[in-house]
């Protein structure tokens, strides 16, 4: 980690949802912050680790109720910003990778056309210039022909395409924040490989910070630099990702060692037992 | 108990024809827990859903218990092999309790006496009485993904397909399951054909795998190579490295194997 300020900071964050046997408390006090870095943010189902990622850029769909005590991206306040300036924000700055392609592409615009929008809606870009740009980035992200997938629709495309697409047209308005929730788990491990790679690379290349959402351990220890992990909506701990086998907390222990390994001789996988403990701890 | 030879399967017709599964063959002993692994689209789902009689358009041979097994199958088939699919939110009917689920297959088998052989496959597959007369939305998907099992499990079987059993529940649920799975197999002396795209389930839960790609059977290999990491093939080698978390040179070095 760095010391310059960090990009976002987050803190006591809290997300609620009123049912109709009372409010669910999705998210209860969380609080971090993210340099020019990777986080990784792990849980399992309903750790709320999705809908802290959303409640950054303000997307807790209704009837959520959100509040903080501070989530600052860059200094600038986005608890209390307006709509508009959000707008801005969203994408330009701070951009969203969902988890499957197929349900974030416009089904009936060309992959080109929503790039170069994508692009256009943030800057003063000609349609000349928002062509060659996206062109650019779907090279980047390594599609072999560009021109030709330029002129397909979302369901031309493969998942792992359909994903690396959702990634250049998130990176093509030069976000500084990417929150990435379970980008690659709709793909196979091989392609889910170079998509990673492919992030690494553009974050380590602009200098980009990364919130990466996942409920898989072993990749988020391997790709990220730091882990937070949520259990019922509280963060139970935070570590390097290199020391992730050193965790300490029995949540954690207990989803390392339930884990299946390839040199797994054990008869038995060990079975997580929660202790109500952990929901304050 | 299951043998398969060079299976064919095709999906459409002239010029759009997909050739999903090409000459796949490989045999599975009683007793035996055999892993079908590959990536998506690799044809994997064909063979078993060809195996289990679900998909009627393919040629080769299917022996299932020392019987070839023609396209339409028969109701006493069904009887001695049984299918658990991948998601259990799916695969349960959503307006019939438990009970009912696992009182259909014992009305169309006539086997009779459904209370007390309800009450035994739930204890069973871990999930007490308390269970039988609730609805699948009250239950969490590892509680659905076991009212699956017992619903296969209830005509004592003698083979039981598993299809990505696990892949939609969290870790420590898949512990779980895993776990079930494997002392229902040393319990009843079932024969296991899983399917799986994740190498380290595959190398808990059985004794042998076979690795398949664009409807091929790479290579076969048993487990304890599968550990050592002592793969032949280069594919194999790939896919091993690539379930191993991330790596920045080996997603370099990725390949496409045709």
């Amino acid at each position: 980690m760095t010391n310059e300020k960090p990009l976002l900071e987050v803190e006591n964050l809290r997300i609620s949802f009123p049912t109709r046997t009372g409010v669910t408390q999705a998210v209860r006090g969380v609080s971090f912050s993210v340099g020019r870095e990777k986080l990784g943010i792990v849980g399992e189902s309903g750790s709320g680790k999705s809908m802290t990622g959303r409640a950054i850029l303000r997307l807790v769909p209704s009837p959520g109720v959100v509040t903080a005590d501070k989530v600052s991206f860059q200094g600038e306040d986005l608890l209390t910003a307006s709509e508009k300036r959000l707008r801005d924000i969203r994408g330009r700055r701070i951009s969203m990778v969902m988890q499957d392609p197929k349900f974030s592409l416009n089904p009936v615009m060309t992959i080109g056309a929503q790039i170069a929008e994508a692009y256009r809606v943030h800057s003063s870009a000609g349609k000349a210039e928002a062509r060659r740009r996206a062109l650019e980035m779907l090279e980047a992200v390594r599609i072999r022909n560009p021109e030709r997938v330029y002129g397909l629709y979302p369901h031309e495309v493969s998942g792992g395409m359909g994903q690396r697409i959702m990634i250049a047209m998130m990176l093509i308005p030069n976000p500084d924040l990417l929150i990435a929730d379970e980008p690659t788990s709709a793909l196979d491990v091989t392609v889910q490989m170079q998509v990673l790679a492919i992030m690494d690379e553009l974050c380590s290349k602009r200098g980009m910070g990364m919130i990466f959402v996942s409920h898989d351990l072993n990749l988020v220890a391997s790709f990220c630099d730091r882990i937070l992990i949520m259990y019922a909506g509280r963060v139970v701990e935070t570590c390097r990702a290199s020391e992730l086998h050193e965790a300490k907390h029995p949540y954690t222990r207990g989803l390392l060692d339930s884990l299946p390994r390839l040199d797994d001789t054990r008869p038995e996988l060990p079975v997580l037992t929660r202790d109500p403990a952990w929901l304050e701890g | 108990m299951i043998t398969v030879k060079d299976l064919r399967v095709t999906f459409g017709h002239g010029a759009d024809a997909v050739a999903a599964v090409q000459g796949v063959s490989f045999e599975v002993k009683p007793g035996e827990s055999f892993g079908l692994v590959g990536e998506s689209g690799s044809g994997k789902s064909t063979v078993l859903r060809a195996v289990v009689g679900l998909n009627h358009d393919w040629t080769g041979t299917v022996q299932v218990d020392g019987k070839p097994q023609a396209r339409q199958r028969e109701k006493g088939f069904f009887k001695s092999c049984q299918m658990v699919f991948q998601d259990p939110y799916g695969s349960l009917h959503p307006r019939h309790t438990i009970d009912r689920i696992l009182a259909e297959p014992i009305a169309i088998h006539r086997l009779g006496d459904a209370d007390a052989r309800i009450d035994r496959v739930l204890r069973d597959v871990g999930l007490g009485p308390q269970f039988r007369f609730r609805y699948p939305h009250q239950l969490s998907g590892g509680q659905r993904q076991r009212v699956a099992i017992a619903r296969a499990l209830v005509l004592e079987p003698r083979v039981l397909l598993l299809d990505e059993p696990t892949s939609a529940l969290d870790v420590s649920v898949q512990a779980e399951i895993l776990n079930l799975l494997k002392r229902l197999r040393a319990e009843h002396a079932l024969t296991y054909v899983l399917v799986s795209h994740n190498l380290a389930v595959v190398a808990t839960m059985c004794d042998r795998l076979a690795v398949m790609n664009r409807g091929r059977i790479v290579e076969e290999l048993d487990v304890e190579s599968l550990r050592r990491g002592a793969a032949r093939e280069d594919y194999t080698k790939q896919l091993l490295r690539a379930s191993q978390g991330y790596d920045r040179a080996a997603a370099d070095s990725f390949r496409d194997f045709a």
